[in-house]
């Protein structure tokens, strides 16, 4: 169990902070943020959730991640909306858009994937 | 304006930066896991996409317009705000090429190469995202 979770850290740790660096390296600042949704936690987390638990249960995760990955571009315009809008500080706009992800993803999640 | 590479960004930012987002990338791998086992991978694959370290970036993208601003003597909280909104209007893009990621590895895991589909998929999130953004740029 904790070793799993020692697994899970290091790779997502690393493969998370590689796709942040490869963010950094392109210039506009509006393509570089493609790179804040890049797939990492994603590739990460499926490619050992395969390993232990087979692909149709990963396949599972994937569905879900659907109303996750809407949600995420939800929260994205919430960000850019209070940062324009009511220019709070990044981490305020940032942290607080957090309830937007889990109403938005749990919600969908409710409605059509549940 | 076309895509470049610019490195100059990589020796601005410092050690303890790139710390931060290892740690966070790494506590919401391991959450994800332990939450997929906990509820099933229905509420354990909503975290697939959760912006764990968008705060963290944002936040360090703010900062270095605000000091480079600063470095001019001129007050560069605008600027700072405006650089983390026009990153988080790439984030919502990026997360269209996401939608599409998962609906491939949905489809298509049960029946081929997990490295195969992870890399296909991955290659569609980067062409999605790149040509949402590019019709986008044109508007």
């Amino acid at each position: 169990m904790l070793h799993d979770v020692v697994i899970r850290f290091l790779i997502g740790g690393v493969i998370v902070s590689a796709f942040a660096i490869l963010g950094n390296l392109f210039k506009p600042k509006m393509f570089a943020g493609l790179f804040g949704a890049a797939p990492s936690v994603a590739i990460a987390t499926l490619a050992l959730t395969v390993a232990k638990n087979g692909r149709s249960y990963a396949s599972m995760e994937a569905r879900s991640m659907l109303a996750g990955a809407i949600a995420l571009c939800f929260y994205s315009i919430c960000v850019a909306f209070l940062l324009l809008r009511y220019r709070l500080p990044a981490l305020t706009a940032t942290l607080s858009s957090t309830a937007a992800w889990f109403c938005a993803a749990f919600g969908l999640w409710f409605v059509f994937l549940r | 304006m076309i895509v470049r590479f610019d490195s100059s960004t990589l020796r601005e930012t410092r050690w303890y930066e790139y710390a931060l987002r290892f740690v966070f990338g790494g506590v919401i791998t391991a959450a994800a896991g332990l939450i997929a086992q906990k509820f099933g991978p229905g509420i354990g694959g909503l975290f697939l996409a959760f912006p764990a370290i968008f705060p963290a970036t944002a936040t360090l993208i703010e900062k270095h317009e605000k000091e480079k601003k600063e470095r001019k003597g001129l007050d560069g909280s605008r600027r700072g705000r405006d650089a983390a909104a026009l990153e988080a209007a790439g984030a919502a893009m990026g997360s269209l090429g996401l939608v599409l990621f998962a609906v491939l590895v949905w489809r298509l895991f049960p029946h081929h190469a997990t490295g195969l589909v992870l890399t296909g998929a991955t290659v569609a999130w980067l062409a999605a995202s790149g040509g949402i953004w590019s019709v986008r740029r044109k508007l």
